[in-house]
């Protein structure tokens, strides 16, 4: 077993692997750019050291400053969590030069993979169903034109390198394909440095279901069980949940063997993910493969009682599986929400700033993995995602419950969030009868929020006096926490914190 | 204490005296019997006639909100017999009105120079926040007095940005 890892991450999930450390007695090293000193994963690890500048090239993206931390500290492993460099094969590759452990597949699985294209041949070759299209680049408008024609329109065009959105065009007519075509290519050039676009019959209203697989390097490969991550916001994951709500034990089955055969094919080591779109009827096609841990992997740990991160870990030192296929039993049902500093109101724009108030939720069926706490400032370098609000139950009607119940009790103040919106989807009639596709939640958001009847505003009229009173030294200007030495007293009672705020407004 | 209170738009008068057992408050001019304790900075429990409310309190840039459990209100509060917060609320419309930076990031781009006529919902400058672009607008029509923070600078949630006349 490893004596000392280090973690090349930051937040939520940095801070999920130095507990998976702590409990498995190893030694927890992490990095930090200048603006994450305060961050919680550099409170909470054995080891920190600081590498760079806040852009993340010249930090958590930095191949030599990681490298040489590793060296520095005596790292024999490396995890790189999700995001940044986990899905790096340079990385990799140079991990095991410096000779250091990758807690990951091998480079060659994380290359095949890596590009969509190469993984469409790949996977063709060893008969895994994938949505009709090209298994190469587009070269031409008019070799478009002809691939077009022959699979039918709606179709997808899509970045050979892509992910999250970029270089993915939906082409309805014709006529559009040519422009489509070039803003896919200069918008895939611009993202990925590679223009290389493909194309796919565009499936409508798919639901996007992810089978999590788990090899060690002897062979052994096996399936967890599927997540549902079909409620997305411009391509990126909001809700996910396990089991599906519409796959039951056969389908379950055909596409957990679909997707042992697909790691099979990649030579694939450690935790993976196989995604595929599903349709109304139930087919489901082959993505793509993300070859690190997901951001949603606690609610698979939770319907499974497996630690993901522990197997990781386990696997990359050298340990068989300790377990086979039939030994996994899915149980009860599992919903996380990706807490993110967004705006509501101003179309979940990020709103970084410091928390200047954090009521955490707890009590039976809450997992919480958070990389948040009250005082911090959320920097404004990085993904807004600040912690995760997982939800478990016996099956999902209390699941969706608990979640509710707990979301109640959560409350971070300071900065904005999204928690209203999970109120509003796990109270919604489609989400709690399981009829979501990868448009539910651009429907939900276009849709009218039912306005929430300020019946209490008296209650808080009645409050807003109380708080003058009792707790009048509470000032926040600018999101800093600040004693107001120049407290003036009107009547007795110190208001200064209000009438600040009444200043601000009027201006002289 | 008698405090002119807004919530959500809407005014209340509050009378608020501290009483043997707890309070004397009247809203409006009708008497409420309430219990309240401090939790915690920022945190009340009031009790109005057994019902239990969790009150939250939050900054936000230069508003301030309060979470009645899950709803929040916009809230303000002064005192009526202070000339200053009358003051307040009548220049609201008239006179310079300055532009908030809604979150800490940085200028990306001023689209208007200084002593140009603006519109009402004009964008006068772009902020940069966790890679995304966030258009500032004129809260009213007039013309741009100042601009405050340059093209790149690094601005907090609340500071002045720009001031329109």
């Amino acid at each position: 077993m490893f004596k000392k890892i280090l973690i090349a991450n930051r937040g939520e999930i940095a801070v999920r692997v130095i507990r998976a450390c702590r409990e498995l007695g190893i030694t927890s090293v992490v990095v930090y750019s200048d603006v994450d000193r305060a961050s919680l994963h550099v409170r909470k690890a054995d080891e920190a050291y600081h590498i760079g500048a806040p852009a993340a090239a010249e930090s958590y993206l930095n191949i030599a400053k990681i490298l040489d931390v590793a060296k520095r500290s005596g790292a024999d492993a490396i995890h790189p969590g999700y995001g940044f460099l986990s899905e790096n094969a340079k990385f990799a590759q140079a991990c095991g030069g410096a000779g250091v452990k990758f807690i990951g597949p091998s480079p060659a699985s994380m290359e095949m993979m890596g590009s969509k294209t190469r993984a469409r041949q790949e996977m063709e070759k060893a008969g895994v169903p994938f949505v009709p299209g090209t298994s190469r680049g587009l070269e031409s408008p008019e070799q478009a034109e002809q691939v077009a024609a022959k699979i039918g329109y709606p179709l997808m065009l899509k970045a050979a390198a892509g992910g999250g959105g970029k270089g993915m065009r939906l082409v309805h007519t014709p006529k559009e394909l040519k422009s489509a075509l070039q803003a896919a290519q200069s918008e895939a050039e611009r993202a990925f440095g590679d223009r290389e676009v493909y194309v796919e019959k565009a499936i409508v209203n798919p639901r996007h279901i992810e089978m999590q697989v788990l090899a060690d390097e002897y062979g052994n490969t096996v399936y967890l069980g599927e997540r549902e991550c079909s409620i997305q916001r411009r391509h990126q994951k909001v809700l996910e949940e396990a089991p599906s709500p519409i796959v039951d034990a056969d389908m379950r089955r055909r596409m957990g063997e679909v997707a042992v055969r697909v790691a099979r094919a990649a030579g694939y080591t450690n935790a993976g993910t196989v995604e595929f779109l599903v349709d109304e009827e139930k087919n489901f096609y082959f993505l793509e493969m993300n070859t690190r841990l997901q951001v949603e992997h606690p609610v698979t740990e939770l319907i499974t009682g497996l630690d993901l991160v522990h197997l990781q870990i386990r696997i990359a030192a050298g340990e068989k599986l300790p377990f086979c296929q039939e030994d996994i039993r899915i149980r009860g049902s599992a919903i996380e929400c990706r807490i993110y500093a967004e705006d509501p109101d101003n179309n979940y724009f990020p709103s970084p700033g410091k928390i200047t108030l954090l009521l955490s939720p707890s009590g039976p069926g809450i997992r919480r993995d958070s990389g948040m706490y009250e005082g911090w400032t959320v920097p404004v370098d990085y993904d807004p995602l600040l912690a995760k609000l997982i939800g478990y139950g016996t099956d999902r009607r209390q699941a969706i419950s608990r979640l509710t119940r707990a979301l109640h009790e959560y409350f971070v103040g300071g900065i904005k969030t999204n928690i209203s919106l999970f109120r509003r989807i796990l109270t919604d009639t489609d989400f709690q009868a399981g009829k979501v596709d990868t448009g539910y939640l651009d429907r939900l958001l276009t849709s009218k929020a039912s306005e929430v009847m300020g019946e209490d505003a008296e209650v808080a009229a009645i409050a807003a006096g109380i708080f003058a009173i009792l707790d009048p030294a509470s000032v926040v200007g600018n999101g800093n926490l600040s004693p107001n030495p120049g407290n003036k007293t009107v009547g007795g009672v110190a208001v200064s914190g209000w009438k600040k705020a009444a200043r601000f407004e009027a201006l002289d | 204490m008698l405090y002119d209170v807004t919530i959500d738009g809407k005014d209340y008068r509050l009378e608020l005296e501290r009483a043997d057992a707890g309070w004397r408050c009247r809203l409006n001019g009708r008497e409420v019997q309430i219990d309240a304790v401090l939790a915690r900075r920022d945190v009340l429990s009031i009790l109005i006639r057994g019902k239990a409310y969790e009150i939250k309190r939050e900054h936000i840039a230069q508003e301030t909100h309060l979470w009645v459990g899950s709803v929040r209100y916009a809230a303000e509060l002064r005192d009526p017999r202070s000339l200053r917060s009358r003051k307040g609320s009548a220049a609201d419309e008239k006179g310079p009105k300055k532009l908030f930076a809604p979150m800490p990031g940085k200028v990306v781009r001023v689209l208007v120079a200084e002593q140009e006529a603006v519109e009402a919902g004009q964008s006068i400058l772009v902020v940069e926040a966790m890679k995304m672009q966030n258009e500032i607008k004129s809260p009213k029509k007039g013309t741009l007095q100042k601009i405050v923070a340059a093209e790149g600078a690094n601005v907090n949630a609340g500071d002045v940005l720009a001031i329109v006349e």
